[in-house]
């Protein structure tokens, strides 16, 4: 998937995260910003960078505001983002792309 | 369709935004019968495409431990609500809600998109069940038609806000404004065979007002309760649940009908009342709902 343009997932609510996603250079850049940084920062990287290589993403700038999010809001917000940023809400692939 | 989960308890079917993982996330811990995943009025117009993932995920991660998942839609003249039927079905939820009903055609339309994300997802024919919600004075008018539009559809759910509206008038906390949808919708359900579910209370701080709101549904013959917070639980709970002395006494009616009819006798009494056959299915329902309750430790 190509991303188009800048959007935005989620809250910034506890238990919730931010996701906010934009065309990339060439490359997927990721910035993570969460309280919980040094004791879960590698697994909510880990959870993104899966997300993305379902959804076949390779080219995007994202950027994560951690509020406590478990694995499953965190794949929810970065597919939000990213389906916002191409515009559909129908017809999405459920069980498919989107695990 | 012979699905088990048609007749199963449902005391407190407790709403949750789809849209907040800080509520979806751990429900279970209050153990409601049901939750509602809403899709509709509690999520915002502009939040309405990624509620959808939140709930994908919720429903194919979080473990609920038992407690039935259904899905409230958006209605049916929005343009989201077929897709919110591809992903609650894909996700793996047990049943859906279809808001403002109208007319049995509303939930053959939604029973056809089940039916269609059956397939697509590859879930078994029959395991997503259906209720509707009734929110209108042509709803109440069709409750009986509504009833009997689908083998799917396990229940009817009163929602008052809407439909007080439709009448020109409003929640008064009294009940008066609701009882004759109340009456007529309990009286179709149970003419066909299905569940009826009374409207949410939205006064939180008013729990003996919540609480004989939920005696007077109880004693009309509702099956149990939309609510909107855990500390409703427990009071619908308690009134719902036969009491011990309720279960010593239809424990005795069922053993003595049994016996009774054995030795070709109509009419006797129990503990001083008379009793005859016509007590039986009530007594026997008595039992089956402590025993979904979790409190019968007899032998029937």
């Amino acid at each position: 998937m190509e991303i188009l343009k800048p959007a935005v997932a989620g809250t910034l609510e506890s238990s919730d995260c931010q996701v906010m996603v934009e065309p990339g250079d060439g490359e997927i850049e990721f910035e993570l910003d969460s309280a919980v940084l040094n004791q879960f920062g590698n697994q909510i990287k880990k959870v993104v960078l899966e997300t993305l290589k379902n959804l076949d993403v390779n080219n995007i700038k994202i950027s994560v505001v951690d509020k406590g999010a478990l694995d499953c809001t965190i794949r929810a917000r970065v597919e939000g983002a990213i389906y916002r940023s191409v515009g559909q809400m129908e017809n999405l692939p459920w069980g498919g792309a989107i695990q | 369709m012979n699905n088990p989960n048609k007749k199963r308890l449902r005391r407190t079917m407790m709403f949750l935004n789809a849209q907040k993982p800080g509520l979806i996330k751990d429900p279970y811990i209050y153990r409601p019968d049901s939750i509602m995943l809403d899709l509709e009025d509690a999520v915002a117009e502009n939040q309405k495409d990624v509620a959808r993932f939140s709930l994908y995920h919720a429903l194919q991660t979080i473990n609920y431990r038992g407690i039935e998942r259904v899905v409230r839609i958006n209605a049916l003249d929005t343009p989201y609500w077929r897709e919110d039927i591809r992903c609650a079905v894909a996700g793996g939820c047990d049943s859906i809600r279809i808001p403002k009903t109208e007319c049995p055609g509303d939930v053959k339309m939604v029973e056809n998109a089940v039916i269609e994300a059956e397939k697509e997802f590859n879930r078994p024919e029959g395991s997503v069940l259906i209720m509707a919600a009734i929110e209108s004075a042509r709803g109440v008018m069709k409750a009986l038609d509504i009833c009997e539009s689908s083998e799917r559809l396990f229940g009817i759910a009163l929602s008052g806000g809407d439909y007080t509206k439709d009448l020109q008038t409003h929640i008064t906390g009294t009940g008066i404004e609701l009882m004759g949808a109340r009456q007529n919708m309990v009286i179709a359900a149970r003419a066909a065979g299905v569940q009826c579910f009374d409207t949410v209370y939205t006064d939180l701080d008013n729990m003996e007002g919540f609480r004989k709101d939920v005696e007077t549904i109880h004693l009309m013959g509702f099956d149990g309760k939309s609510i909107i917070n855990p500390r409703q639980i427990n009071t619908v709970h308690d009134i719902f649940t036969p009491s011990k002395k309720e279960i010593i006494f239809a424990e005795k009616v069922v053993k003595e009908i049994d016996d009774k009819k054995a030795k070709g006798i109509g009419v006797f009494t129990v503990d001083g009342k008379m009793i005859d056959i016509a007590f039986y299915d009530g007594a026997k329902r008595v039992i089956d709902l402590a025993k979904a309750s979790g409190v019968y430790k007899g032998d029937l």
